[in-house]
């Protein structure tokens, strides 16, 4: 009969309208409440009807592996010997790899013998011509460039505000495994270590120069020896990540000792959160 | 000739490509040569009997399918210009390769729209960017650039107005980069080349009347304004370029017999942003991401054709490792996730363009999110997602699809991958197929504006180079998953999606059997990557280089993406080591291509008619202008 096609059709509309509602009934009208814990669930493959996120008061968190403008690694302000330090050692691989060439490094100098230093002098990136392709965080031998997540960048003036220098790109190594912590981890697997990888290398030389000469290590290196035992020695990723210089360890100091007690208490309040979700 | 002879009793439409070649061999002796460069492969053709060869290859040997027609251009190596044709089958099997040189100074080489009209367009971009002259081509004018541009923008020695340098990475950015805007530096019109006899105060644009005399009308404005009554005039229309149906900035000049379309020619080059200069000053790595924003709905696919027309290169060489078995399968996996994105895409805004205003169009756009999530997720990006790499992948599958609060108001959502998966490729999009289809097959409005409107017949859609939905939509089952296999395709069970009609329902159907079919194979693929679970996406488990050497050679890469053919030629002109960036770059995109026919498509429907038509060829502008 001419017209039916037409009136299924309409059935459904009728149908999805009616469903969007059925939603707000089953979720106990706390659909637009402002717990996280239905949003999943909401947005995820099980639901029907209608699924808009009221951006900006509430907006989907993005996933880990996310890309938006670069920015650079810099040691955390609380790190016992790097404090501040830059992961990035201006190679300029990342400049090579940009598609559209937006960075620019100034490779460091050392004022008094004029040879280059592992740090880079000054760093830009012009965040109008990035195309948040990723190949910088990718390639980047040193962990030291990575994506960031924060894509409300939006500002009055490009002349002034789009060109992103050092101070601006540079963000500590919290923040990274903040925002992607599963990433960071598999990168501290590759490396082996949660310290930047010459720390590491620093400490295998200083290990394998002290072996045969017995204690005292110089302390720089044995500082940094068991940073990384400490470090890696977290019973999440004990059994995953690789051996650390045995050599290089030492009795704890007080020092270490103070840190070890933080990080337990830390360890300590996300194994609470996490049992917190978990209800 | 130490060339295999040909069989006798061989029927020559059945041949192998090198039996082909070797019978063109035999029968143009002197017009036929084989190309032997190191890494080319199949014929040169003395350009004066170009049409007389190509007419034979097309009737006598059967490769009826014109799929690419491209220049290069030699300069340093040969001085030369040369076209390149890639003729196929429809019946399926590889390219039969010819090419044709040219002076550089005085570049002519006869035109082949004769033989193939879908020759038109793909002749008219390489006078537009190459400067060669097509003689005997009923229309030869600049297709993406304007009538009066200086220049061929697509010569080695041609250099854009913001020039900086031949070859990326440019030097200045390490170890001694200062940081700068191009236009400070270099203000524009100090750096535009004009001819010499033009005096800018006097500049005229006539590029508009191009446009209309050859449309063949010179409308009369007079005999217009002095009728009175009924009668219906001949008028031309502008649709376009700034108008919501044509989908981007693109435009068609209509004649209309009241409103009655008598022709129709497509303007385009609107986004033109010369791609392919961009892609031989980039290294091949930097060209990935540029081609997520040709097809910008389906860029998985574009990443697809490219790397592996780069990886064809790659494999002349010696150290090179095919990628593995899971990284196939993510790759099948995500284009057909893709191609699922494209159709509901075009079938949603076709709807739209035809009067079913954005009610289907968001169910499906549901879906859509649902299936960019994923890709966000897992390579990063919504749309331009930058996926593939040279023998692999950017990355396995994250085990979980989770986020992380960061901002302000940030909700979070966490699921497991594979389960996300399954419940998508198993429950969510066969759903919205169901959907779709009792919302729309059997709608008699949609029945009563598509059946019969815009009709292309098999032989014209073979004849003009139509791909994908359109091609099929006409009743010729090609699709190149099945007819030049590629990845893991051979191995999956699926059907060719064809309709004969050649109307706008047609082409509808087509793209819904195409989703199933699609689902199709992503249900087969589910069991692949469970059994290849742990597996490394690279072949020697570490990731690729970011600045791989290719060798010398040439090479076609082709996918059937959602809108159909999408093809790369590259070539390398690498030394011994390898280039580091490509001598050519060329994409033969499918939504260019599928706007030849438009006109033919249209002539003797309505207006209205007109942007259903547009709508059900399926175009993206950013890979229509490049």
């Amino acid at each position: 009969m001419y017209g039916t096609g037409l009136a299924k059709g309409l059935l459904l509309t009728l149908r999805h309208f009616v469903d969007s509602y059925v939603d707000d009934i089953r979720y106990g009208f706390r659909k637009y409440h402002h717990s996280t814990d239905n949003f999943a669930i909401r947005q995820g493959t099980k639901t029907k009807g209608v699924i808009t996120v009221q951006y900006p008061d509430e907006k989907v968190a993005v996933p880990e592996r996310f890309r938006f403008v670069p920015f650079l690694i810099v040691e955390d302000e609380d790190h016992p010997t790097r404090s501040g330090k830059d992961w990035c050692t201006s190679c300029g691989i990342c400049a090579k790899v940009c598609p559209p060439q937006c960075i620019w490094i100034v490779r460091g100098n050392d004022p008094n013998t004029g040879r280059p230093v592992p740090e880079p002098e000054a760093f830009f990136i012009d965040i109008d011509i990035c195309m948040n392709c990723g190949f910088c965080a990718e390639y980047c031998p040193f962990d030291a460039i990575k994506m960031d997540h924060d894509y409300e960048l939006a500002s009055y003036d490009r002349t002034t505000h789009h060109i992103h220098d050092k101070e601006r790109l540079s963000k500590p190594n919290s923040y990274w495994r903040s925002i992607a912590p599963t990433r960071a981890y598999e990168e501290m697997l590759v490396r082996g270590t949660w310290e930047h990888i010459d720390v590491a290398k620093e400490a295998r030389r200083g290990a394998a120069r002290s072996r045969p000469a017995a204690p005292p290590p110089a302390p720089q290196a044995e500082d940094a020896a068991t940073a990384v035992a400490s470090e890696v020695a977290s019973p999440a990723e004990a059994s995953a990540a690789p051996a650390p210089t045995a050599e290089g360890a030492t009795p704890w100091t007080e020092d270490d000792a103070k840190r070890e007690e933080r990080r337990r208490k830390a360890l300590e309040r996300k194994a609470r959160r996490a049992a917190k979700r978990g209800q | 000739m130490d060339q295999p002879g040909l069989a006798p009793e061989k029927q020559l439409d059945a041949t192998t490509v090198e039996e082909a070649i070797a019978y063109l061999r035999n029968e143009y002796a002197d017009a036929v040569t084989l190309d032997d460069r190191e890494g080319y492969g199949g014929v040169i053709i003395e350009s004066k009997r170009l049409v007389e060869v190509a007419r034979a290859i097309r009737d006598g040997l059967g490769f009826d399918y014109l799929s690419s027609a491209t220049a290069v251009d030699y300069l340093g190596a040969g001085d030369h210009l040369e076209m390149v044709y890639h003729a196929y089958r429809t019946s399926g099997g590889g390219a039969l390769v010819f090419k044709a040189q040219t002076d550089r100074e005085r570049a002519e080489i006869p035109s082949l729209v004769s033989v193939w009209r879908g020759a038109d367009f793909q002749e008219r971009e390489a006078w537009d960017l190459m400067g060669i002259r097509f003689m005997g081509h009923p229309n030869l004018k600049r297709i993406l650039m304007w009538e009066g541009f200086h220049g061929h923008p697509l010569r080695k020695d041609w250099r854009e107005a913001y020039y900086e340098e031949d070859q990326k990475p440019f030097d200045n950015r390490w170890p001694g980069g200062q940081v700068y805007r191009v236009e400070e530096r270099n203000v524009f019109g100090k750096n535009v080349t004009y001819p010499p006899d033009i005096d800018l105060g006097r500049l005229m644009d006539n590029s508009e009347t191009a446009v209309y005399q050859s449309l063949g009308l010179g409308v009369d404005v007079e005999r217009i304004m002095d009728k009175d009554g009924f009668e219906t005039n001949e008028l031309v229309v502008n649709m376009g370029p700034h108008h919501p149906s044509t989908h981007g900035v693109f435009r068609m000049v209509l004649t209309v017999d009241g409103e009655t379309v008598t022709s129709l020619e497509p303007v385009m080059g609107y986004l033109h942003r010369n791609h392919e200069k961009i892609g031989e000053r980039n290294t091949y790595l930097h060209n990935i991401p540029f081609t997520d924003r040709l097809d910008y709905i389906s860029s998985m696919g574009n990443n697809h054709g490219y790397v592996l027309a780069v990886e064809q290169l790659m494999s002349l060489g010696r150290k090179y490792n095919p990628p593995t078995y899971r990284c196939e399968a993510l790759r099948v996996m995500m284009v057909e996730l893709s191609r699922i994105v494209n159709h509901l895409w075009a079938i949603g805004f076709w709807l739209n363009d035809i009067g079913a205003f954005f009610t289907p169009v968001l169910y499906f756009v549901q879906e859509r999110e649902r299936i960019l999530d994923f890709f966000e997720a897992v390579a990063g990006s919504r749309m331009m997602c930058n996926y593939m790499r040279f023998g692999g992948l950017f990355g396995d599958l994250p085990e979980r699809l989770k986020s992380v609060s960061n901002l302000t108001n940030d909700r979070v959502r966490d699921y497991n991958t594979m389960q996300f998966l399954t419940e998508m490729i198993n429950e969510r999009i066969p759903r919205t197929i169901d959907e779709l289809e009792r919302l729309l097959t059997q709608n008699e409005i949609l029945i009563e504006r598509s059946v019969g409107v815009g009709v292309l017949t098999r032989e014209d859609a073979i004849n003009y180079s139509a791909a994908g939905p359109l091609l099929r939509g006409s009743g010729v089952a090609y699709d190149i998953r099945r007819a030049d296999p590629y990845s893991i395709y051979p191995e999956l069970d699926f059907d060719v999606a064809v309709e004969d009609e050649g109307d706008m329902y047609a082409r509808y159907r087509v793209r819904v059997s195409e989703l199933r079919e699609s689902v199709r194979i992503l249900k087969q693929i589910l069991p692949r990557l469970e059994a290849t679970a742990g597996e490394s996406i690279w072949a020697d488990g570490k990731p690729g280089a970011y600045a791989p050497r290719v060798p010398h050679g040439e090479a076609y890469g082709r996918v059937e993406n959602g809108k159909g053919e999408l093809g790369y030629y590259v070539v390398s002109a690498g030394g011994r080591g390898g280039s580091a960036n490509p001598w050519r770059y060329h994409v033969r995109a499918p939504s260019f291509i599928n706007l030849t026919p438009m006109g033919i498509m249209s002539r003797g429907y309505k207006v209205a008619d007109i942007v259903g038509i547009l709508g059900s060829i399926d175009i993206v502008l950013g890979e229509t202008d490049r």
